[in-house]
């Protein structure tokens, strides 16, 4: 007890030194520690607060809701439920197109149509404050503020949805359970539920949706009574939500984006360690004489090996705080960039779970990838004391240690077992770290092949300064490999990161030229088709694609009916309500990629031939041949499934997951939609004149403006690009402290070098051109390798996560080499700013 | 050649300030070879640095070869060592990643001669290494080390040539082929030598013994006689 006492006292007198510059080099691991303390402690609020606050964004125990009005199984439910002692009330959501008669224009808008009880809990809040009441009193509606911005109106204005008139009598302040960009893809604007009928909206083939919403006595369990009803409730088509399901299902997106984040956090963190590692080694290097008199006073290797592993953990330990530390404030500062995607209010408080296990990774990465260069000092020998010899020597002698190789194999376990807890899967972990040790591997070896290189190409004709700046890349103790893993890696992050989002970003912006309609009209009625078509035509507008639209339910696949496969697997793609469509030919945002397409029944087994989207295919485990019953509004249609398609989602075209031939549904129910162009001079008033006339004269038709949507999304982008940057930061200043420390390992040697160069008559300028030679390589080659390599590592996540085009673009690529070549260089002289102060006499000393 | 008048050198040093040399002067005529010798402390390193320019006095000057050092920049300075000026160290000094070779080429590239790998090479065959021109320091022993710097000490052909206990680390045998090479070059060249030493052997080959003690010079042989 008392020898290992000594033995830490003598790691603290050690280091007292160089305690200062140490701690500069372990805080490469404060950034990482930082991101993941920030991110689990925010995602924890986040779960918390969801806990606190699920009751509220239900508003009460239980909602049953249905696409059609509740049928009478359901409502004997209900019933039986409120003999109980339930409280019930009712609810009904619908899209409507929302007008002022006093201004210009017109807005699509989610009507949500409420009873008197609602909500059984939570506060609505509205400006005015308490207006909530005010809406069983008579017709008036709260609506969002983005609706009256939109259509310029105010508080006070008459309102028309359909046939009905309300006043606006305040906005919604605060909904619970409310995503804040959801306002701006569809403005919601409550009523009364009494006016709906008044509206004479709920035609058929508009998408509504009715709720009942229950507050259960004390006694009945939502979630048990769920789960006994869940039969009748699959047969009618119903589904019930508890609270425990709205926060599963609200946790469930937040853990997505924490998994995110979190792989951010753990390349920073790794990166971190690769930096402790460098500055270990240096240090090591520099300390190989005061092990030796260590030794030579009777210290056993051992002993001097937990001296140094010592002072590695404290350090680890200091930097970690201080990364627990930045997390903690990072932690309040995440609400503003990640609020507007979080359904709670978060309300930030220290959560110490968060902060030990961040401690803990980060004392455990920097004492594990400082143990092997820290091995090394093992291997100084006692004579060392009496003959210098080469102090990187030791360091190198340690190759060959079979400690070495146990220390290695201890780190890379240690890396592939934080990565498992971080994804909190054992597969995605895996492939993490293996991506990660590809990428350390390409630098590794790019490294070696940049050191071949440079003694390839040397030149003796080369200007002197070059040519040691050049050689300096492979000489015994260069810092090739180091700089490059450590900016290679960092451009590497960043570049990756950058391209992922310009990808999502291009593919979302609707600007690949093909896109010819910009306003669509839908749930325009058998009957109004053709008024609808002429109104457009007669403002001048094309009319490009009128598409019919079918609703329709899976009834059976193979002969069995969706309950029995239900009992099997249960999958959204058995239940859903399917907008189907026909037509007897492909459009541009769609292909075959199996079977082929039929425009009539198929011969062989005289079942019309549908084509379903390839991913609903795979999720209802169809094969070509296939026979699919259909549900059409109480009619059977039995088809085979003749062709899968691949689809582009983002197009601004109706695109479906099954077509059929037109023969088979001429005659179902259905609704339209209707595609058309307008531009040129004026064309958002234009725009705004014609959706109004088709709202005047059919009020149930809904339509909606492209530039409303890509305003919306490149809005919602915009935010997400701001969380982006603001975990790639983290990356960034990782990449600067790791660089700056690969940089100080060799920075001894380096001003020895340079003092000795003046002592022979160098000037300044000749000292300055030989480092800038050397880092101008350094910085440009290794940028450029870890962009190259983010190119590929973009393109794979682009194409087999997110499934989209890859959209590489040059120049913000090399814009982002010329920056890190110039941090590179900038970190290189900082770092060696000595070499210009210090005068050539300490070459005497 | 080399003039030192009233060299004084002080650092600020715990509160006070300690003064490690105090009104030096002397003059070196050019083809001279001078010991400095003295004990530990004494101020015979501080004095080299101020001769060759390494350093500046906090007052007095010296004049090398003509030139004021005092009124030049740091970098004139250099220019003025990497054109007439020589080193030998005790601890040899070379530039650990650079090879033999490199290391004695490395005053006559910063020169910007051409030809400087042939001169070098010129150079090392003269110290009789030849064969070992492209092992780095650490692949070499002390001797050999010693006449590589000496190698390098001379690739300018430099007008002084200041050594600092060059035969320090190393034992009589290793050492003796150094100061041979010392005196040739003195003798063929006509290069000025200052040497700093406190072996009494050594400083007995000089034709003149500069003894400083706390700073001051407290015997010079030339004054003496």
């Amino acid at each position: 007890m008392n020898r290992w006492r000594n033995l830490a006292s003598l790691a603290w007198r050690d280091a007292r030194p160089a305690r200062r510059r140490l701690l500069l080099f372990t805080s490469s691991i404060s950034i990482g520690v930082a991101a993941l303390v920030a991110i689990d402690s925010y995602s924890a609020n986040v779960v918390r607060s969801v806990a606190q606050q699920s009751r509220a964004i239900l508003g009460a125990d239980l909602a049953i809701s249905s696409r059609q009005p509740l049928t009478a199984p359901i409502i004997q439910l209900v019933d039986s439920l409120r003999t109980a002692g339930a409280d019930v009330d009712y609810a009904t959501n619908f899209s409507s197109m929302a007008v002022v008669p006093r201004l210009e224009g017109t807005r699509l808008v989610q009507v949500n149509a409420v009873g008197p009880k609602l909500p059984f809990y939570g506060a609505m809040k509205t400006d005015p404050a308490g207006r909530w009441q005010a809406l069983q009193t008579g017709h008036n509606a709260l609506v969002d503020a983005t609706l009256l911005a939109g259509l310029g109106a105010r508080v006070g204005d008459t309102l028309v949805l359909g046939k009905a008139r309300f006043e606006i009598a305040g906005t919604l302040v605060d909904v619970p359970g409310d995503v804040g960009i959801e306002s701006a893809l569809g403005p919601r604007v409550y009523i009364a539920q009494r006016y709906v009928d008044e509206t004479g909206l709920l035609g058929f083939g508009s998408r509504a949706e009715y709720e009942a919403q229950l507050a259960l006595p004390p006694g009945i369990d939502a979630d048990s009574w769920e789960s006994a009803h869940l039969g009748t409730l699959r047969a009618e088509h119903v589904r019930a939500r508890t609270v425990r399901d709205t926060e599963r299902s609200l946790t469930r997106g937040v853990d997505q984006l924490h998994s995110f984040l979190g792989v951010v956090g753990l390349v920073a963190l790794l990166l971190g360690g690769i930096g402790v590692a460098a500055a270990i080694r240096a240090y090591v290097a520099e300390k190989s004489d005061p092990i030796a008199v260590l030794r030579c006073l009777g210290a056993t290797s051992g002993q001097v090996l937990v001296v140094y592993l010592l002072q590695a953990a404290a350090l680890g330990l200091a930097g970690a705080a201080l990364g627990a530390a930045l997390g903690v404030a990072a932690q309040f500062a995440l609400p503003l960039v990640l609020g507007d995607f979080m359904p709670v209010d978060v309300h930030p408080s220290l959560e110490p779970r968060a902060v030990v296990a961040g401690l803990a990774v980060g004392v455990w990465v920097a004492t594990i990838f400082a143990l092997i260069p820290l091995l090394g000092v093992r291997h100084v020998t006692p004579l060392q004391a009496l003959r210098r010899e080469d102090s990187s020597l030791p360091v190198r002698r340690a190759t060959r240690d079979p400690a070495r190789w146990v220390a290695a194999a201890a780190l890379i376990a240690s890396v592939v077992a934080i990565a498992i807890w971080r994804a909190d899967d054992l597969q995605r972990g895996a492939a993490m770290s293996a991506s990660i040790g590809a990428v350390i591997v390409a630098l590794w070896l790019a490294a070696f092949a940049i050191a071949w290189l440079a003694r390839r190409v040397l030149r003796s004709h080369w200007p002197f300064t070059l040519r040691q700046g050049v050689a300096n890349l492979y000489r015994p103790s260069n810092q090739t490999r180091a700089v490059m893993l450590a900016l290679g890696f960092g451009a590497f992050l960043i570049g990756t990161l950058y391209l992922v989002q310009r990808s999502l970003l291009s593919h979302l912006s609707f600007s690949d030229g093909a896109v010819q309609a910009n306003i669509a009209f839908f749930d325009v009625q058998r009957d109004q088709v053709n008024a609808l078509d002429s109104l457009i035509r007669k403002a001048g507008d094309p009319v490009l694609q009128r598409v019919p639209i079918v609703p329709m339910r899976i009834a059976s696949i193979g002969g069995r009916s969706v309950a029995e496969l239900s009992r099997e697997r249960s999958s959204w793609a058995l239940r859903r309500e399917y907008r189907s469509s026909y037509r007897d030919s492909l459009i541009g945002s769609e292909r075959v990629t199996a079977g082929s397409w039929q425009r009539t029944t198929n011969r062989s087994v005289g079942l019309p031939a549908v084509s379903f989207e390839q991913d609903v295919a795979q999720e209802l485990g169809l094969t070509l041949g296939d026979t699919v019953t259909w549900d059409v509004q109480g009619v059977r249609i039995p088809t085979v499934v003749g062709s899968f398609r691949e689809v582009n989602w983002a197009r601004f075209e109706p695109n479906f997951f099954v077509l059929f031939p037109p023969s088979t549904l001429v005659d179902a129910p259905q609704t339209f939609v209707l595609l058309t162009r307008v531009d040129g001079a004026g064309r958002a008033s234009r725009s705004a004149a014609l959706q109004r006339e088709a709202v005047d004269a059919y009020p149930n038709v809904s339509s909606i403006d492209l530039s409303v949507i890509q305003q919306t999304v490149s809005d919602i982008l915009g935010k997400i690009s701001v969380a982006v940057r603001f975990m790639a930061l983290f990356s960034i200043a990782t990449g600067a402290l790791v660089l700056l420390s690969a940089v100080a390992a060799s920075r001894r040697q380096r001003l020895r070098e340079a003092v000795l160069l003046k002592t022979l008559g160098a000037t300044r300028a000749q000292v300055r051109s030989i480092m800038l030679a050397e880092y101008a390589v350094l910085g440009l080659l290794g940028s450029a390798v870890g962009l190259l390599l983010s190119v590929a590592g973009a393109w794979a996540l682009v194409h087999f996560v997110f499934d989209i085009p890859f959209a590489p673009l040059a120049p913000p690529l090399i814009l982002l080499a010329a920056l890190m070549t110039l941090l590179t260089l900038s970190i290189g002289l900082w770092s060696s700013r000595d070499v210009f102060s210090a005068t050539p006499m300490a070459a005497l000393r | 050649m080399l003039v030192a008048r009233n060299l004084t050198k002080s650092y600020p040093s715990g509160g006070g300030i300690l003064t490690v040399l105090r009104d030096v002067s002397f003059v070196v005529p050019e083809g001279a070879f001078v010991a400095i010798v003295g004990p530990s402390g004494s101020g015979k390193t501080t004095l080299l640095g101020l001769l060759a320019g390494l350093d500046i006095p906090t007052s007095g000057s010296v004049s090398l070869d003509g030139a004021d050092l005092g009124s030049l920049t740091e970098d004139a300075r250099a220019r003025l060592r990497g054109e007439k000026v020589g080193f030998v160290f005790q601890s040899f000094q070379l530039i650990p990643t650079l090879s033999a070779l490199e290391n004695v080429q490395v005053p006559l590239e910063l020169r910007g001669e051409a030809h400087a790998g042939t001169r070098a090479r010129e150079l090392l065959q003269r110290v009789g290494l030849a064969a070992r021109a492209h092992h780095y320091p650490t692949q070499l022993s002390g001797g050999e080390q010693q006449r590589v710097a000496i190698a390098r000490a001379f690739a300018n052909s430099p007008r002084v040539l200041f050594a600092d206990e060059p035969t320090g680390n190393l034992d009589s045998s290793t050492g003796e082929p150094i100061i041979a090479l010392i005196e040739e070059l003195n003798r063929e060249a006509g290069t000025t030598v200052v040497l700093v030493t406190h072996d009494p052997g050594l400083a007995a080959r000089a034709s003149r013994v500069i003894r400083l003690g706390d700073g001051v010079v407290v015997h010079d042989s030339e004054l003496a006689a």
